[in-house]
């Protein structure tokens, strides 16, 4: 029973500690979290961008409209072209400016989709409408996309909190400051209310 | 961060560096306990099997034969389909809750996300047909929508609600099924899943910590002096490494449900495929 074996094991335990402490300030958990947010947001981008690439398809089934339901066709393909010029890059994703342009670009484009959807809905005013067979598969191709966008949002917002909350807390916070210094990801919201409903095609068909 | 200096220790001071050690731990393992407990809230009904009939509406020899009928479709294709109805959707969107109910029931396989969940909720008279992600370019959108604008909205409408469950998980099967060959296929590679109960993880975590504290431990007590290299400590590393990833990963793919009395998900998840109707 020597000082120098206690000195020894005082030692390892002293190791063993820090380097436990250390993996429990968030050395490890801080990146995983803002990975997994990183990895949501690519798909929020994803559904964001194949719903973008679905209004070529409206373009098809308005081309026997009349000249006003071409005037907002006009107006949506404008509003996708916006949408898509913007991106938030992964780096981005604690710019709260950036975010909200993406937002509002992203909100805009559901408006305009949402007015057109309107005037599509009411299909027995235009018969030339009923003959596109490929109507009813349009209509639920959207309404299926925005639901993945909804889906995909929720993904990230809860990617964002868990990262969020991992950076706030006690022990993870410790890290993220030092090591990190890791800022706050913004979650994505809605800006114009009720712009997350989907743009409706609901027709009577 | 590092707590008390490594100096050397009088003998009389150990038990207090030991203490102190000790607490550090305890909070580093609490934080870890509270950090994976959080975040789970919403209950949902019990997979209790292929059919789960939570709202009471489809008849015993219906149930027997749907349940027939969806086991034959995994044997055949391993694609798991669930035909689920609940007696209330508790508030939500019926898209949102058969999203939720999806990911509970993590229908399908881990790796190829191929389950399918025919929701209906009778008293919000809402359908809904949920695609996992590795469905959906078999089970589209459109083809969802018009399974459930031909094949089940017609009889919901004139009050069948149990021949509508039936005539739509028909046509979802039928579109399931493989042809012969590639079932075949399927088939010849299937083996049965043996399962270990100890995860990897903890196998690694057990044999650096004996590397790091008993080797040492066993070293000293022989009469060796051990020194605290930088291998110990990057063994250490290691390990720390191991412990807080793995912490996070659901463990293993129970498989779906080949031959044994229960049945579970795959660990399969959705996002968002499918469509949903009203009557």
């Amino acid at each position: 029973m020597s000082s120098a074996r206690f000195r020894n094991v005082a030692r390892s335990l002293l190791v063993g500690t820090a380097a436990l402490s250390l993996a429990g300030c968030g050395i490890n958990s801080v990146p995983t979290a803002e990975e997994k947010a990183k990895a949501k947001w690519a798909d929020v981008q994803a559904t964001f961008q194949e719903r973008a690439n679905l209004i070529p398809n409206l373009a098809s089934v308005a081309k026997g409209a009349a000249d006003q339901e071409k005037g907002i066709l006009v107006g949506v393909v404008e509003a996708r072209a916006k949408a898509t010029s913007i991106q938030v890059a992964p780096g981005d994703l604690s710019d709260p400016a950036k975010m909200k342009a993406f937002q509002e670009a992203q909100n805009q484009l559901s408006t305009s989709m949402a007015g057109f959807g309107r005037l599509l809905a009411n299909v027995e005013a235009y018969p030339e409408l009923k003959s596109i067979t490929n109507y009813q598969m349009l209509q639920s191709q959207l309404e299926g996309q925005e639901n993945r966008i909804r889906v995909a949002i929720r993904d990230y917002n809860g990617a964002v909190q868990d990262y969020n909350t991992t950076i706030r807390t006690f022990p993870d916070a410790i890290g993220a400051k030092v090591f990190y210094g890791a800022k706050e990801l913004v979650p994505y919201q809605s800006v114009t209310p009720g712009a997350e409903v989907a743009p409706s095609l609901q027709g009577k068909l | 961060m590092l707590g008390p200096a490594g100096h050397p220790a009088p003998p009389r001071r150990f038990g207090i560096v030991s203490l102190a050690l000790l607490v550090m731990w305890g909070l580093v393992m609490a934080g870890l306990l509270l950090f994976s407990a959080s975040l789970r809230a919403q209950t949902f009904p019990q997979l209790t099997g292929r059919v789960v009939d939570g709202a009471q509406i489809i008849p015993a020899d219906e149930a027997a034969r749907l349940d027939q009928k969806l086991t034959a479709l995994e044997q055949q294709t391993h694609r798991q389909l669930v035909v689920a109805t609940v007696a209330s959707l508790e508030g939500y969107d019926v898209s949102d809750y058969a999203n939720r109910l999806f990911r509970n029931w993590q229908l399908g396989d881990k790796e190829r996300n191929d389950g399918v969940l025919l929701l209906v909720a009778p008293s919000d008279r809402k359908v809904r047909i949920e695609v996992g992600y590795g469905m959906e370019g078999i089970v589209t959108d459109g083809l969802s929508s018009i399974i459930i604008q031909q094949e089940i909205l017609p009889q919901f409408k004139a009050g069948n609600i149990p021949g509508g469950i039936e005539a739509g998980t028909d046509a979802l099967i039928k579109q399931l099924t493989l042809p012969p060959d590639e079932a075949a296929k399927i088939a010849a590679t299937a083996k049965p899943k043996k399962q270990q109960g100890v995860p990897l993880g903890l196998i690694i975590w057990l044999l650096f910590f004996g590397f790091a504290f008993v080797l040492p431990m066993i070293r000293r007590v022989r009469g060796k002096t051990y020194q605290s290299s930088g291998l110990g400590q990057i063994v250490l590393w290691s390990v720390l490494n191991g412990m807080t990833s793995g912490r996070g990963g659901g463990g293993g793919d129970w498989g779906g449900g080949g031959g044994g009395g229960g049945f579970s998900g795959g660990g399969g998840s959705s996002g968002g495929g499918g469509a949903s109707g009203g009557w």
